[in-house]
């Protein structure tokens, strides 16, 4: 598939702070990339850079194989970008400034009035054109930035905390705009939602202290060999006992009759529960302790911090 | 960028500030038009005995635009201030940053914006003395030649305005910034009285003697040129601001 956003070693400094280092990322048209990171971790620079409104001090961004430094004007034809802040004109109403955004982004005349329609109808804003921008409340102001992001139906969307501000509802449908927006089109979008992540995003990619700490496919996560096992018995081996199986490094009690074991490497899970079987212990559970995006974003995060 | 001379221009007139000042300005140079009308008609008898007498036009329309000239240089830094001031404020700039718009389209459609206003303003005060035609004839040749000296005079104080907002965010920054440099442009022409070589610069640094050749309906290629350059100049600070802008923060 195509690459709707190709970035190479994009390096950012504000004075003497590194803000974002090396940061090389591809984006395919029908992925949904989510961006990960603690406060300060580069995110937001990140994307201000993919949607050239800063030059980055070294890298470069091509946006549907056209460089943004060479000829911004064609590559960001391609974009769509809501920043953190929404970029609204309180003293316009909801239509003014879309048949605005519209026509900054030359479309045609006689297409602007449909174009505005479709997009208020994606983001809920059905028969609200005439509101004054000013007066409406943060969540439909939210709306209309995404509505603003997508009113010239963009390859690359870029989303700089989407959900923001948004009723848990209101959060609901966008997601699922969200989700709609990447099957024909390419979509960033940074958060510190994790579930968000999970739910919505095809690929994550983990930011701290301005570098890439992770990336993966959302898929992958949940696939890797689990490294911790939790299981019950009904007799009470002792932990020692317990130890001394092939492929179990550590072992603890937890409340409820439960014991945990770590594994070592590669060890499947189907060869400690062969084990357990076959000592006659009676295995009443058995869960396989899978690394959740949580899991993984609490370890690279503080790992490195400290 | 028509897009954006359109909303700015919009924008404008939502804010009772370009209505308040278009009152402010119509009621002070009216009142300054009648003092003038009225002396006219008082020294009248003892014009009709001069033999090369100066007319209505020296007498109420020149010094109309004469005051009008500098009212309106006090307004421009307020309606200026606001056009990217606000921008970078609201972050509405990252908008027109993300959008495939070059830095000089959206330079220029501001700047348009701003100079479709002041042009509104000047023909209005135009109407004044144009109204005189009612009872009496003009220099019309002369009264042109004074309103394109001024619409000059606006085009190249707007692009300074313009340029210092650009600069900050705050739009009173701004406002005190471009006073600043449209006053000291305006007195700067004090020092070329007393020295003798030098001071000719500073005299034509000034927009001051520029444009009273123009009040006194001379229409030279040397002032178009001089308004010209110092609108060009400041345009073209403004479009490299906004480029800089994006690579430093």
């Amino acid at each position: 598939m195509e690459a709707l956003i190709t970035a190479e070693k994009l390096n950012h400094h504000y004075g003497s702070f590194h803000a974002v280092q090396d940061l090389s990322l591809q984006l395919k048209r029908g992925e949904i990339l989510g961006l990960l990171g603690p406060n300060g971790a580069g995110k937001s620079t990140s994307m201000r850079i993919l949607s050239g409104n800063i030059v980055p001090s070294s890298g470069s961004v091509l946006l549907n194989g056209i460089d943004l430094q060479q000829q911004p004007l064609a590559a960001k034809a391609a974009l769509g970008y809501l920043p953190e802040q929404p970029p609204l004109y309180r003293d316009m109403t909801i239509a003014e400034y879309l048949e605005f955004c519209a026509r900054l982004h030359h479309i045609a005349r006689p297409e602007i009035t449909q174009a505005i329609g479709d997009a208020m109808d994606r983001c809920g804003l059905q028969g609200m054109g005439t509101r004054l921008i000013g007066n409406l409340s943060k969540g439909y102001q939210q709306r209309v930035g995404i509505a603003q992001a997508i009113v010239h139906r963009p390859d690359i969307i870029i989303l700089d905390e989407p959900t923001s501000g948004l009723d848990p509802n209101q959060i609901i449908e966008i997601r699922k705009l969200i989700r709609e927006l990447g099957e024909e089109h390419g979509v960033i979008l940074s958060t510190h939602i994790l579930p968000e992540v999970q739910t919505i995003c095809s690929r994550v990619l983990v930011l701290n202290q301005g570098r890439i700490a992770f990336s993966d496919s959302i898929s992958n996560i949940g696939e890797t060999a689990p490294s911790s096992l939790m299981f019950r018995l009904e007799q009470t081996p002792s932990l020692d006992e317990i130890r001394s199986l092939t492929g179990i490094s550590t072992a603890e009690a937890i409340s409820g009759g439960h014991i945990r074991v770590g594994l070592e490497a590669n060890t499947p899970p189907a060869e400690i529960s062969g084990q357990l079987v076959a000592k006659g212990w009676g295995l009443k559970e058995f869960n396989p302790e899978r690394d959740t995006l949580e899991q993984v974003f609490t370890r690279l995060t503080t790992e490195e911090g400290g | 960028m028509l897009a954006i001379t359109l909303r700015d221009l919009k924008s404008m007139f939502r804010s009772p500030l370009a209505w308040s000042l278009l009152a402010v300005v119509q009621f002070i140079l009216a009142w300054i038009f009648l003092v003038q009308v009225e002396e006219f008609i008082q020294i009248q008898p003892r014009l009709a005995k001069l033999s090369s007498a100066p007319g209505i036009t020296d007498l109420v329309a020149t010094p109309l635009l004469n005051s009008a000239s500098l009212i309106i240089m006090f307004l421009i830094p307020l309606m200026s201030m606001r056009l990217l001031s606000d921008e970078y404020r609201n972050g509405t700039f990252t908008l027109l940053l993300s959008a495939p718009i070059s830095m000089t389209s959206i330079v220029l459609g501001k700047f348009l914006a701003l100079m479709l206003f002041l042009t509104m303003l000047l023909l209005v005060t135009a109407a004044m003395p144009l109204s005189l035609l009612l009872g009496g004839s003009l220099d019309l040749g002369k009264l042109a030649a004074g309103l394109l000296g001024l619409e000059l005079a606006l085009t190249g104080f707007a692009a300074i305005g313009l340029f210092f907002s650009s600069i900050t965010s705050r739009p009173a920054v701004a406002a005190t910034g471009s006073y600043g440099l449209i006053l000291f442009l305006w007195v700067i022409n004090l020092a070329s009285g007393a020295e003798g070589q030098g001071s000719a610069l500073f005299a034509w640094i000034s927009p001051i003697s520029h444009l009273q050749n123009m009040f006194s309906g001379l229409v030279s290629s040397a002032d178009l040129i001089y308004f010209l350059l110092l609108t060009i100049c400041f345009l073209t600070l403004s479009v490299r601001r906004l480029d800089s802008r994006r690579s430093q923060h």
